[in-house]
């Protein structure tokens, strides 16, 4: 019956060509343009790490003293950690793994004196960092303990940047002048990059940077590198030591496998900041210090820009539009077959009958306008890769969101057919035949 | 032109006609709204920033060699850059430039206690500067004078100041700024106020009233990191960079100057504004996509109806009705339906207008856009309709007897 209601449906979409062709192109165009920022809302929001993502977990302390005004408007100074609590945090040892963090940028002197001397970005760390995430090693391994506490001139290097500097040969062993001092290689990663890059503070391009190179915090912390990121101090001393304790600048990751470690982790974290009240060094209640999931964080940090959010309302009131525009089109279109309908009902073919007939007519129609509309999608999304926009690379179409845009469509249309395909079929078989002229 | 045959005609396909309504009102209100954001953002994009931007580029270099003389090197690098053939004019800044992102501010306060809470106190951009630095950029002095070849010092304490008329107003509301201290940093240092700008934007903006705040003092840039900035005719910028580039590497091939870094003020506006701009072109292209469809569902619409009335055109043509009377009769239904439209679209409008003021900071729509959508509206109808109904009037008083 289908087979026969399908060929009913093409022979009549064939009769009006014209009108035909202008659904399909509203329902691609509506399709096109909601697709296209669904589809970058969706890259933008997924998750950057697969798997490991559930059981980590970022801890927040407010070291901040009552009194505190900032004069960078919209910035929280306790979104990131003093040195000294996230060395406490890191002693405690509660979690799995454990890591504080930094960005840095730093200038790489190439041995190779080919290659002019060049800025890289990466990240001051600890141990955990590799295990934690899950970074994975082409050519040896992260460091340990002691260099992280002896802040050893080690450094690991991304795939990329040991090509670059030692081409083919074994990286591992070679020296690499690093601003004014001289690192060690012990380890090459792949180039790995997580998107969003979720561990680097609010100051970072989340969907374009990525770490170069890898080296032991303490080393940055006595060499005073310099710090690619948010830093607040809420005292106006000279000393500029990065290890004082007014000064907010590290990220802090744990590995947390189990609900009842969170929630000691929590407990942690809420006595720890009940501690250093009773020490006179933190003035906000305790109950400020707060365990994020990564997803958690990524919300709350919100990284998505207003303007995406804009921009796919926006999208989604023109599909709307264009579907209100098929509905009176398709209803146009049914009514005026008000003669065929009175005769295939006057032959004995039901309301229901009519109704599936009309049904299929307009699936055809949003089948049509999908497979139109996902070439609309493409085209957005690649004039959205050329713009210049941090998170324009990552937007592309993968084929969960191919399959719901042709769904997306076929669904829009035969939502819109609804209305006239009830229509259609409440037609009155006998006055028809009466008024036919 | 008789109303009541249209009405009672648009009754027999009341839900039809609905739709159609509801359709241009949806139209009406969102391309209100995209229209008054577009303005909205090219007002945004077009901020002057007091400087003579199509004749400016701009190239940064970061030295590798702690052990230079910052001094000796601007010294050596600005008549290496002054050297080149089409470059009028140039200067080194420390990196805080209108609208390249690098901001370097503070409080100023026009008394020696420095206080966010204080109403004396601003926050403000701190510029810094070589020698011709204002006639460099182009900054049109509107009291004063440029700084004094001694006022300039190395040092953290620099004693004079260039500010902007904007911050002028705000430290000394109803008086005269030239010649008053005001203080900042960590001294506090006071400063002495030689000269006021006309316009002088931030690295970046500030909202209304705050991104216009900014000052020059005369400290001298004093790390081997510096932006050098170029002035000459606006047709030789991309060869002036080049030889810019060729000449800084020439004096000091272990310097870094990277290529996002080397660029013309044009560029480095239109970075700033990039967002903006995809935002204008995206608004653009769904308005434009809106009003496409809307007027393809009036003509198809009309098209369908002039096909199904034919016969009944075709008996009014028999009776008496001339061309112009039938072609009136469909541009008066499409009137009726566009305008009941826009009067409900304005009210969406308005409603649409109030939960974007909500969730996206967006200010109150101006009531002008209204009848300025609806006028658009009708015309985007009547264009559309004009073709259906020139076939409609074309229909001969014979089609009253032919079969259907």
């Amino acid at each position: 019956m289908i087979g026969y209601y399908l060929d009913l449906a093409l022979n009549s979409l064939r009769r009006t060509p014209v009108l035909t062709g202008l659904m399909v192109l509203a329902i691609s165009l509506g399709i096109g343009a909601s697709m296209t920022m669904l589809t970058v809302l969706h890259v933008m929001t997924d998750d950057p790490l697969p798997g490991r993502s559930a059981h980590l977990y970022t801890p927040h302390l407010d070291p901040l003293p009552l009194k505190y005004a900032s004069v960078s408007a919209g910035r929280d100074a306790s979104a990131n950690l003093t040195w000294p609590d996230a060395m406490a945090l890191l002693a405690a040892h509660r979690a799995t793994h454990q890591a504080a963090m930094a960005g840095g940028r730093l200038q790489v002197h190439p041995a190779n004196s080919a290659l002019r001397p060049f800025y890289a970005d990466g990240r001051y760390t600890t141990k955990d960092f590799f295990t934690m995430f899950g970074v994975p090693f082409r050519q040896g391994h992260g460091w340990n303990s002691s260099d992280d506490t002896a802040g050893a001139h080690v450094v690991v290097l991304a795939e990329s940047l040991a090509h670059k500097l030692f081409g083919n040969d074994v990286a591992i062993g070679r020296m690499v002048r690093l601003n004014d001092d001289d690192f060690r290689v012990i380890g090459v990663t792949a180039d790995w990059r997580p998107s969003p890059l979720f561990y680097a503070d609010a100051a970072a391009q989340h969907y374009d940077d990525s770490d170069q190179f890898f080296l032991p915090l303490a080393a940055a912390a006595d060499l005073q590198l310099d710090v690619n990121g948010n830093m607040d101090s809420w005292i106006v001393s000279s000393d500029d030591n990065m290890r004082r304790p007014t000064l907010t600048w590290l990220q802090f990751w744990v590995q947390l496998d189990t609900p009842a470690q969170v929630a000691a982790y929590r407990r942690f974290l809420v006595d720890y900041s009940e501690q250093q009240k009773s020490l006179g060094r933190f003035q906000r209640p305790a109950s400020h210090a707060k365990l994020y999931s990564l997803m958690g964080w990524l919300a709350h940090d919100n990284l998505v820009p207003s303007d995406v959010r804009l921009q796919l309302w926006l999208a989604l009131g023109f599909l709307f539009v264009c579907m209100v525009n098929i509905v009176a089109l398709l209803l146009a279109k049914f009514l005026r077959r008000s003669n065929e309908i009175s005769v295939r009902r006057a032959l004995g073919a039901r309301r229901g009958d009519i109704f599936v007939q009309f049904g299929v007519e307009s699936a055809v129609i949003g089948l049509c306008g999908g497979v139109l509309g996902v070439l609309v999608a493409e085209l957005g999304l690649w004039s959205v890769r050329h713009r210049p926009d941090d998170y324009a690379h990552v937007a592309r179409m993968d084929v969960p969101m191919l399959l719901s845009t042709l769904a997306l469509a076929v669904v829009a249309s035969v939502l819109a057919g609804l209305l006239p395909a009830w229509r259609a079929c409440s037609v009155a078989p006998a006055l028809q035949l009466k008024n036919s002229n | 032109m008789e109303l009541r045959p249209i009405i009672s005609s648009l009754r027999h396909h009341a839900l039809t006609a609905a739709l159609l309504t509801l359709q241009v009102a949806l139209t009406c209100a969102i391309v209100c709204n995209v229209a008054f954001m577009v303005i909205r953002r090219v007002d945004d994009i077009s901020i002057p920033s007091g400087i003579a931007e199509n004749e400016l580029s701009v190239i940064r270099s970061d030295g590798t060699d702690t052990k230079q003389n910052p001094q000796a090197l601007h010294q050596a690098d600005l008549a290496a850059l002054r050297a080149i053939p089409g470059v009028r004019s140039v200067a080194a800044v420390s990196y805080a430039l209108p609208l390249n992102r690098q901001d370097s501010y503070g409080l100023v306060c026009t008394t020696a206690t420095l206080s966010l809470h204080s109403k004396a106190c601003k926050i403000s951009t701190f510029y810094d500067g070589t020698p011709h630095l204002v006639d460099t950029l182009g900054l049109q002095l509107v009291a004063g004078r440029d700084f004094l070849p001694d006022e300039y010092t190395a040092d953290d304490r620099p004693s004079a100041a260039i500010i902007s008329r904007a911050l002028a107003d705000r430290l000394f509301p109803g008086q005269n700024a030239l010649g008053r201290m005001i203080y900042m940093g960590r001294g506090p240092d006071a400063l002495h106020v030689v000269g006021i700008v006309a316009t002088l934007l931030r690295p970046g903006l500030h909202g209304p009233g705050g991104s216009q705040l900014s000052l020059i003092t005369s400290h001298l840039p004093d790390s081997n990191s510096e932006a050098y900035v170029l002035r000459s005719a606006p047709a030789d910028r991309a060869r002036v960079l080049d030889a810019a580039t060729k000449a800084l590497f020439a004096s000091d091939p272990t310097r870094i100057i990277e290529p996002k870094y080397v660029r013309t003020y044009t560029q480095i506006r239109a970075a700033y504004f990039q967002r903006d701009t995809t935002m204008i072109g995206l608004f653009i292209a769904s308005a434009l996509g809106l009003l496409f469809v809307t007027a393809l569902g009036i003509a198809g619409l009309a098209n369908f109806w002039v096909q199904q009335r034919r016969r009944s055109i075709g008996i009014r043509r028999a009776v008496g009705a001339t061309r112009r009377d039938i072609l009136r009769y469909f541009q008066t239904e499409n009137l009726l339906i566009v305008t009941t439209g826009v009067v409900l679209g304005m009210a969406l409008a308005i409603t649409l207008n109030l939960q974007l003021m909500k969730h996206y900071e967006l200010p109150r729509l101006p009531l002008w856009y209204l009848p300025i959508g609806a006028l658009a509206l009708e015309a985007l109808g009547q264009a559309a309709v004009l073709l259906p109904a020139r076939r409609a009037a074309r229909v001969t008083p014979v089609e009253a007897i032919r079969g259907p």
